[in-house]
């Protein structure tokens, strides 16, 4: 047992601790910090900085552009990004499509879409919800239906983040009706968000944000070669895809950052303000710590099972800082619509809409109820 | 950063499992053990001695084995595993640490060496209910007055090792059991332990070193070393508590099932798997800490033990629910695990008093960072 990082891994962090803070554009660390939202343009900014020095996509296998670093450094890089207020790598390009494509594409698949994904010139949204289909999602209907050299796709996608930026959408679509188990009946099928018929509607959410679309398909025709690996074997390669999700959710450093900001606009003499911030650094050092112990037992890539008490604990905590905030501004935080001639400070101004947008924490990427019954089904046998 | 134990480190924890496991095979023989005084057993620890492991943190020189803070949390937890009643963390880590960290050489080797050998129940005086205890000079000697209260295992020690105002501040001194003037008054404590109020009366007593400075920071850091050792045996009990309860949920069939058909049951297993989870890291960490950054000794055991008592309380409460009548029962294991968690919740600070300390300081940085910077 040893607590210091090696003198390697201690440089690793400084080299990367350098990057984030000098080569990401200011403007964009800048927006991050403020609680704003970003750009399109912000975002794909910060990825391609990332991209050209490497850095974007250290999990891919290293012939796509990843690196082969241990689990503790990839964990570094993770923490000192988000310390330096550098927005995460697009999760749909980065840790969920790109991935799926390395491991199961056909090399063609690969060398059409790998580049360009870690590149983010194209856009990814993730089709896997469905408004019948949310954590039972092997129940999804959208259906493929070949047709020669196509599939002609009919059905609905709901919940779709940012697919009003989306060039491309990965969906799991149904190709077996019959198959006996519904889990076998499912492809991944990789959809031109320009093709005919591709209808996207947004939808707002309850902090007036419009993150999240419903996508309709309407007799859209996919090339066959738009499959990835084979058909009826989604499944599989959704279920990979949600396990590497998973571990991607606990934003320890974007919540320490946050909880940062929030000590600045505290009164930490009020020792009830205190010792609540008091506790949520400790939980949270309790979690980053955890995800330390988590990333050294992870093998050859695979995910812990206990990434899910870090998607639980970490979402929770990064929803109480949410809610921090809002106390702190108490009646300050109704101003969320102030402009230019109010008194209130921008941080007071976010920081509903904020706690709001994050009660999404605990629903998305399989909620923490599905989070619960993978520590008890997987962990604890029962 | 490194969590794994070496090979020796875990032939360690093999070899105190095997010894305790044996001399603590059920709840049953525990229960039996604790009912008849000193409230452990006198050859259990006669056979930790020989094992080496009631001189694991003692340097050589002092007749220990010179390990250090992870093979200490190694046997903590194991204590923790079976409950046992063995003063492991009162005799040597609370009390002997303060031996080697404030005593002279000859104090060391001789106090220390018997604590090793098995042969010297060494009890920790630090807490009062009232007043404090003072120590004057008197002539080349130095006597105690006032009375210190829960001294646990105070009935059986044979010295004690006791806090005392000076006139510099805080000065540590050792009195040995015969001492006269010294009277003690013994109890059993709800977790099956031993506890006693101890008086002195113009009791002679020897300084712990050079009293004549405030040993008050010898004292704290000390006492976070075992802080941080309690948390450890707090985390073998609640692993097992964690364990028994989850076992019990498979094996207990109501309405004709198995406890584990029922979600709202595993979902509070989950939770508990998730403190669990938690405060196994918090703990581990600040025994690193010890070792790798001792200047954050005082901070790392308040964050261990402010996990430790959220945590415990979490596990122990849920532990005997999920059980339901049987779990109270002196009987069953579980509840004895929650009463002894809640003993370690409460002794040497409780879960309120570090999240002050902690709260008082959270203007001093900026994040908390686990890792040395
Ligand atoms: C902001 C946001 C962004 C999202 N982005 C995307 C995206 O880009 N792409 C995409 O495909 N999806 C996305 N999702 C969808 C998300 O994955 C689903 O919302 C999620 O899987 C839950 O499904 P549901 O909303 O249908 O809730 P339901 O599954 O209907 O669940 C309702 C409630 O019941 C609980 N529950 C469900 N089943 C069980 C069970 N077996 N045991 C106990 N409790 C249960 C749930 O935890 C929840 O509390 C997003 C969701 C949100 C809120």
């Amino acid at each position: 047992m040893r607590l210091h990082l090696t003198e390697e891994d201690a440089a690793f962090r400084e080299e990367m601790r350098e990057f984030f803070t000098t080569q990401v554009p200011q403007h964009i660390r800048d927006t991050v910090a403020a609680r704003r939202e970003l750009s399109k343009e912000q975002m794909v900014e910060s990825m391609q900085v990332l991209n050209a020095a490497g850095l974007a996509v250290p999990g891919w296998p290293v012939e796509w552009g990843g690196k082969d670093w241990t689990p503790l450094q990839r964990h570094i890089w993770h923490e000192e990004l988000q310390l330096a207020n550098v927005p995460q790598p697009l999760a749909f390009n980065a840790g969920m499509i790109g991935p799926v494509i390395a491991a199961f594409g056909s090399q063609e698949m690969k060398e059409r879409f790998l580049p360009k994904t870690a590149n983010l010139d194209i856009w990814w949204s993730q089709g896997f919800s469905e408004p019948d289909a949310g954590s039972d999602l092997a129940s999804l209907r959208c259906a493929a239906v070949r047709d020669g050299e196509e599939y002609v796709v009919n059905g609905q996608k709901t919940w779709t983040t940012l697919g009003q930026y989306g060039d491309w959408i990965f969906t799991l679509v149904r190709t077996n009706p019959e198959a006996e188990k519904k889990q076998a009946g499912i492809s991944m099928l990789l959809i031109d968000m320009t093709d005919p018929g591709v209808t996207v509607r947004p939808i707002e959410l309850i902090d007036g944000s419009v993150e999240v679309n419903e996508v309709f398909f309407e007799d859209v025709r996919v090339p066959a070669e738009n499959l990835v690996g084979e058909e009826n074997k989604g499944w599989t390669y959704a279920k990979f895809l949600l396990g590497n999700e998973r571990v991607g959710v606990a934003p320890v450093g974007a919540t320490k950052r946050m909880l940062a900001q929030a000590k600045e606009h505290a009164d930490l003499d009020d020792v009830l303000v205190a010792s609540r911030i008091a506790e949520l650094e400790n939980e949270l050092m309790a979690l980053e710590l955890t995800a330390l112990r988590v990333v050294a037992h992870s093998a050859d890539g695979k995910p812990h099972p206990a990434s899910s008490v870090l998607k639980l604990k970490g979402s929770e905590l990064q929803q109480e800082v949410t809610e921090l905030i809002v106390d702190l501004a108490g009646p300050m935080s109704l101003a969320s619509g102030a402009g230019d001639g109010s008194d209130v400070p921008d941080w007071a101004r976010v920081a509903t809409p904020g706690y709001l947008n994050f009660r999404k924490a605990s629903i998305y990427g399989g909620s923490n109820e599905v989070q619960r019954q993978i520590i008890a089904g997987t962990i604890l046998g029962l | 950063m490194d969590f794994t134990l070496d090979d020796e480190q875990e032939a360690l924890r093999d070899a105190v499992r095997g010894l305790l496991g044996k001399a603590y095979d059920s709840s049953e023989t525990r229960r039996e053990v604790t009912k008849q005084d000193p409230g452990f057993g006198e050859d259990t620890w006669q056979r930790l001695a020989e094992m080496g492991v009631l001189g694991l943190p003692f340097a050589e020189s002092d007749g220990g084995m010179g390990a250090g803070p992870v093979e200490v949390s190694i046997v903590a937890e194991e204590v923790g595993r079976v409950l046992a009643p063995e003063p492991f963390i009162e005799t040597v880590v609370l009390a002997g640490g303060i031996v080697a960290a404030a005593g002279t050489d000859e104090q060391r080797a001789d106090v220390l060496g018997r604590v090793a050998e098995g042969s010297l129940i060494l009890a920790a005086a630090l807490k009062e209910i009232g007043e404090p205890v003072t120590a004057s000079q008197s002539g080349d000697g130095w006597t105690l007055s006032g009375s210190k209260e829960p001294v646990l295992h105070g009935e059986r020690a044979d010295a004690f090792v006791v806090s005392a105002k000076t006139d510099a501040g805080t000065g540590l001194f050792l009195v040995e059991g015969d001492a006269s003037g010294l009277t003690r008054t013994g109890y059993r404590t709800h977790d099956g332990g031993r506890a006693a109020h101890v008086a002195f009366d113009g009791t002679s007593a020897t300084p712990l070193g050079d009293v004549s400075a405030d040993q008050a920071g010898v004292l704290e850091t000390a006492v976070a070393s075992a802080q941080v050792a309690y948390c450890h045996e707090a985390v073998g009990a609640m692993t097992v508590a964690l364990n028994t309860t989850v076992e019990y949920l498979k094996t207990r069939k109501q309405f004709g099932v198995p406890l584990k058909t029922f979600q709202a049951l595993t979902f509070r297993a989950a939770d508990m798997y998730v403190s669990m989870e938690l405060v196994r890291s918090v703990a581990s960490w600040a025994t690193l800490v010890l070792t790798d950054e001792p200047t954050r000794a005082l901070e790392a055991a308040s964050r261990a033990k402010l996990q430790v008592s959220t945590s415990g309380r979490h596990i122990g409460q849920e532990a005997i629910q999920l059980h339901g009548g049987i779990g109270m029962t002196a009987e069953y294991s579980v509840g004895h695990y929650t009463s002894r968690l809640t003993a370690i919740d409460h002794w040497l600070g409780g879960g309120a008093d570090h999240l002050k300390r902690l709260a008082s300081s959270v203007g001093d940085h900026e994040v908390v960072e686990p890792l040395p910077e």
